[in-house]
């Protein structure tokens, strides 16, 4: 494999990554908590939409938004009835409720979905540019993606619940007595969070099988991805996601890609002790 | 010494007389489930060191069992004999829990947690990829012990509550030693503790070990026992999350917490392994959620006065509205 093919496997690879890891960056930078839920909210996504396509046959570019809002509605849910009881309690208290609450969530969908690995399948065929050769529906995937890091971007930067969300993550207490509601803030942060998670679980199952296992694997990356990136920011998690695509990507072809799975954990061990701040960490959005 | 201390440790020897006797007394089954609570009670307390009386909200547990599983098996597969084998595992383990103790207590909150969850997968993974040593995702056989099968069941209880004595007598030692007030005083304020004197990078090192080392025990007597480890089920992701969950059942940061805690949980984890094996996560899950919410403070600090108070106060209630309703 030429250089430019291993980059160009990383960077889109990478663009998936910064979509699964936006929605815990956000949850940890304004609630403080550390969402367990996470990874199985993706795979929800993942399988919520195969199991539509499959029965319905409706492109799944729009299948998406309404998985999105359902994952949203659930996300709004949990937060308001469960988390936002404890949300400044230490770390200890939200983390295990949250994996509590996954270790439900996981169990629902092994019993209604099974494990198998799903995939929806669309047969585009392949691009050759510049000596890469690439899947169509990768690209497809890659480009909601970016869709979906930049709609989050721009409703944090403009509109007005955005605004409120940054200013909570600034300082609670302020925005408390500039007259924003708190706790409907952390309930549509989380609920955000989840919508974008459902809609990368979404992405992810238009160009790899999802299956119950993964949600794990998803939870880990997430974590690596925030620690190399910097937490809260969109652009903290780009960063993150697109760092450990291309480090995953070359690392896999260097030495095999059970290691480089190993290689971006140690990565994020060496990057929390040096610089826990991330690459591109910021108190704000800005 | 109060009287409440002694009789911490009176309650503690009569528990354990009870499950040493299990085997002369008892079936297999229950012999296994004897097995169990005493390896989790071990865990419960050793975890109790670090998360309980420090504070640190550590899930490392499953990185220092796994490693222990593995280094057991591995040395009795050598030539050493399984009780040398146990030991090493425990000093390895030891030596590792003080080197990546240096690295990741330098975090703290969030960043901690995630960062010794960050262990166990790392530990996972270099087991699962080293293939030629650890026979990678196939996993390694163990040789068994020798002995008909009671006898090795038996056994195996003794080896355990052995650990589990040493685990709570370490737990007992650290809370009446300038150790456990240095401990304690992080978890209030570290800040506050490093300004008066106490070298709390060093206090954390030794916690952190001592939470360690039982569990790579548990971890290398565990192997011998089921005579099969994968990485897999060595490295589970849930019980790292179990053991702080029964440490917190019973009561983090006290003596009998753990031990409440863990023997509550396996039982309940019995139970619904026998009757609802589709949905064990899931009950599991709501313990959990429930534990949360209405047992912050583990079984242990429940106010039983007030609350057997407030039902009486309820029923008082009751009986005089039907006086005045008669009235």
């Amino acid at each position: 494999m030429g250089f430019a093919q291993i980059l160009a496997n990383g960077v889109v690879l990478g663009t998936l990554y910064a979509c699964i890891a936006i929605g815990f960056s956000l949850v940890w930078g304004v609630l403080n908590v550390i969402n367990m839920l996470h990874g199985s909210f993706i795979v929800l996504g993942g399988y919520l939409t195969y199991f539509a396509w499959a029965s319905t046959g409706i492109s799944p570019v729009i299948i998406l938004p309404v998985v999105a809002v359902a994952l949203f509605v659930l996300g709004y849910a949990l937060q308001y009835l469960f988390i936002n009881k404890v949300v400044t309690a230490p770390v200890l208290t939200t983390l295990t409720l949250t994996f509590g609450l996954d270790m439900i969530l996981y169990n629902l969908m092994t019993v209604f979905f099974t494990a198998t690995p799903r995939r929806v399948s669309l047969d585009y065929g392949r691009i050759d540019a510049l000596g890469v050769s690439m899947p169509v529906d990768r690209l497809i995937g890659m480009g909601l993606a970016l869709v979906l890091t930049g709609l989050l971007f721009l409703v944090l930067k403009t509109s007005r619940i955005g605004r409120a969300i940054v200013a909570v993550r600034m300082d609670r207490e302020a925005a408390a007595l500039m007259g924003i509601r708190v706790n409907h803030i952390y309930a549509t942060t989380f609920a955000i969070a989840a919508l974008m998670a459902g809609a990368a679980g979404a992405v992810f199952a238009m160009v790899f099988p999802v299956t119950t296992n993964l949600s794990g694997v998803f939870l880990g990356k997430a974590f690596v991805i925030c620690v190399i990136g910097g937490l809260g920011g969109v652009s903290g998690a780009l960063v993150g996601g697109l760092a450990l695509g291309i480090i995953e990507s070359f690392a896999g072809v260097i030495v095999g890609p059970q290691n480089a799975i190993t290689i971006g954990f140690l990565i994020m061990l060496f990057l929390l002790i040096v610089r826990p701040t991330g690459l591109v960490g910021v108190k704000g959005y800005e | 010494m109060s009287r409440k201390s002694n009789l911490t440790l009176i309650v503690m020897g009569l528990w354990v007389l009870a499950l040493a006797l299990a085997p002369s007394l008892l079936g297999n089954y229950e012999v296994r489930i004897a097995i169990s609570i005493a390896m989790f009670t071990a865990l419960a307390l050793s975890w109790n060191i670090i998360g309980g009386f420090t504070g640190y909200p550590s899930f490392s547990t499953a990185a220092f069992y796994g490693i222990g599983c593995y280094v057991g098996a591995l040395a009795q597969r050598s030539g050493v004999p399984a009780a040398l084998a146990w030991v090493a595992a425990a000093a390895f383990v030891g030596g590792v829990s003080f080197a990546l103790g240096a690295i990741v207590l330098r975090l703290k909150g969030h960043y901690f947690a995630i960062g010794s969850i960050a262990l166990v997968d790392i530990s996972r993974l270099v087991i699962s990829s080293w293939g030629s040593v650890t026979g990678g995702g196939n996993g390694l056989n163990v040789p068994l012990l020798e002995g008909r099968p009671p006898e090795v069941s038996a056994l195996v209880l003794y080896v355990m509550l052995g650990i589990m004595v040493l685990a709570f007598v370490t737990n007992v030692i650290v809370d009446r030693t300038r150790l456990g007030f240095g401990l304690r005083c992080i978890d209030q304020n570290e800040d506050a503790a490093d300004m008066v004197g106490i070298d709390t990078t060093r206090y954390k090192i030794a916690a952190f070990v001592l939470s360690a080392i039982f569990p790579g025990a548990v971890g290398a007597v565990y192997a011998s026992w089921v005579g099969y480890i994968d990485p897999t089920d060595s490295f589970d992701i849930l019980t790292t999350v179990k053991v702080p969950v029964m440490a917190m059942l019973g009561g983090a940061g006290t003596l009998l917490g753990p031990v409440v805690g863990a023997f509550s949980f396996v039982m309940l984890e019995e139970i619904f392994w026998a009757n609802f094996l589709e949905w064990n996560r899931a009950i599991m899950g709501a313990i959990v959620v429930v534990l949360i919410f209405f047992l912050p403070g583990g079984i242990l600090r429940l106010d039983w006065k007030r609350i057997l108070r407030r039902l009486s106060d309820r029923s008082k209630a009751r009986s005089t509205d039907k006086g005045s309703a008669k009235e």
